[in-house]
């Protein structure tokens, strides 16, 4: 059993394409990857807002 | 690669690329510690990890869709063509992974080189982004950035390459644009960008005084900014080498002749580029320190600014001109920057409008008169370089790739509430409340260490 497209070094190196597991998942990878950089940016730019408002009372103190 | 001929070409080419990211990331190493020298202490902190997260941002995103677009848009879209077909740049292509080559329906090079030769258009990704990160400096909020970061590190430049700095994009095609060491395609775009949002973001409180003279807010440790600045200088090698296809057959027709080559595969030497590298560095120091009467901020900015003044044609000028290009180019920076500053209101707190914006117009331009009538490309069929082309190109890049961009982005930014902090944090700084924390934190274990 393998997750690559290859069980071992001892074929044609030549012939050998992708060496990354799980070939054929490139399209749901890409998928997830750009669901989190989206998710990152929102909940980053909440955590900010919601860090700017508490330092905005604090200097008003 | 079964013949040791084709394997060392290939190699070389693999190990060349790679080397230059090495020498690239120092630019990022150079700018984050630039940037914190010049923000006050009160400041420190937030400006280090605003810069510092568009390295994570710009790669992931570069990987998403900029590497794609560079491949994909050499003909516009839409000016002079359709979408070109780019398999290996989509970032679901099997290429764009650990890959041996076989089965790929590419050349076996392509499946090796790929990787580095994407992570040297990312270095220039992330560079373009800096540019513009440290001239809006505490004010701007992170996330704010961090969108605009995106949108001129893998989006814009990466447009303004296609279309100027790709063997067949459409600029050189019909323009004649040249541009081999990058003056409009990174630095005047990334300037321009930077200019855009600095007039919607507004200057920092007390920049300028109730009768609109401007006070200078000076670095505060000039020790960090003249590392910081050294640092890009030595980046800046990797950058010029990353320009350069190390080894092409360059002779057309019958025969073969092998050679460096600049982006759009015309042949170069790197003794051509490192004579005018370090001569248009040199210019611009000399000139920095004349014209800023021996301002050490200015004068080392100025090399950088007299490099970028010269690149446009630093594949083929000679050392001295290089030099003359990068003194005139950096007198024309410096007092722009300050014509700006007072008429505009403009608050570039380091000067990063006019190193890279400004001068890197400059160069543009100049190349078109400099270098009239050379062939923009090995093709005969394009334009040959002139100066109408260069200035339209290099208000392409500063004006509508740049300027453009970044005013509408951070207007839209600015409608959401999200682009500048508040002004009670601005006046405190935006480490001070942290600042306090770790204080009380530290008091704390002191506390407990005592009893």
């Amino acid at each position: 059993m393998t997750t690559g497209d290859f069980a071992n070094w001892a074929g044609a190196i030549a012939d050998i394409g992708p060496i990354y597991p799980f070939v054929g998942m490139e399209v749901p990878l890409v998928i997830a990857g750009v669901i989190f950089w989206i998710a990152w940016h929102i909940r980053m730019i909440r955590q900010e807002s919601g860090k700017l408002e508490e330092d905005k009372q604090k200097a008003a103190r | 690669m079964s013949d040791q001929l084709s394997s060392l070409v290939t190699i070389f080419t693999e190990f060349y690329y790679w080397l230059t990211v090495v020498l690239m990331f120092f630019i990022h190493v150079g700018f984050c510690l630039y940037e914190v020298a010049a923000s006050r202490h009160k400041n420190h902190l937030h400006t280090l990890m605003k810069n510092t997260m568009l390295i994570p941002l710009v790669t992931i995103t570069f990987f998403f869709f900029g590497w794609w677009i560079y491949f994909a848009f050499p003909n516009g879209p839409g000016i002079i063509g359709g979408l070109v077909a780019a398999p290996h740049a989509v970032p679901w292509s099997d290429v764009m992974g650990a890959h041996m080559g076989g089965g790929a329906d590419l050349e076996n090079g392509w499946a090796r080189i790929n990787g580095v030769f994407w992570a040297a258009f990312l270095l220039f990704s992330w560079t373009a982004a800096s540019i513009v990160s440290g001239s809006v400096i505490e004010r701007i909020t992170s996330g704010g950035f961090w969108i605009l970061a995106v949108a001129i590190g893998s989006v814009f430049w990466i447009i303004d390459a296609a279309w100027g700095w790709h063997a067949d994009g459409w600029m050189v095609q019909l323009l004649g644009y040249h541009d081999a060491y990058a003056s409009g395609v990174i630095h005047a775009i990334a300037g321009g960008f930077a200019l855009g949002v600095l007039v919607v973001l507004g200057p920092r409180i007390g920049k300028f005084a109730a009768d609109g003279t401007p006070r200078n807010i000076n670095p505060r440790n000039p020790w960090l900014a003249a590392i910081g600045l050294f640092m890009i200088y030595a980046g800046f090698w990797g950058f010029y080498v990353a320009c350069n296809v190390p080894m092409w057959d360059v002779q057309a027709g019958d025969g073969v002749f092998y050679s460096a080559t600049n982006i759009y595969l015309a042949p170069t030497t790197l003794s051509a580029i490192t004579f005018n590298f370090l001569m248009s560095l040199a210019g611009g120091m000399l000139a920095g320190y004349w014209v800023s009467k021996g301002d050490a901020f200015w004068t080392y900015s100025s090399g950088l600014a007299g490099i970028i003044a010269a690149s446009a044609g630093n594949d083929l000028y000679h050392p001295i001109q290089a030099m003359f290009i990068a003194i005139v180019g950096v007198i024309v920076m410096y007092k722009m920057h300050y014509w700006v500053e007072r008429r505009f209101k403009v608050d570039d707190a380091v000067g990063a409008v006019a190193v890279h914006g400004y001068a890197g117009f400059f160069g543009v331009v100049v190349a078109g008169f400099m270098l009239w009538g050379y062939p923009s490309s090995p093709n005969p069929d394009y334009a040959a370089i002139n100066p109408l082309g260069q200035f339209i190109g290099a208000v392409i890049m500063f004006g509508v790739l740049g300027f453009l961009p970044g005013w509408v982005i951070a207007k839209i930014i600015h409608a959401c509430g999200f682009l500048r902090i508040p002004r009670e944090v601005e006046i405190a700084g935006l480490d001070t409340a942290a600042n306090a924390e770790l204080e009380a934190e530290a008091q704390a274990v002191a506390a407990a260490e005592r009893n």
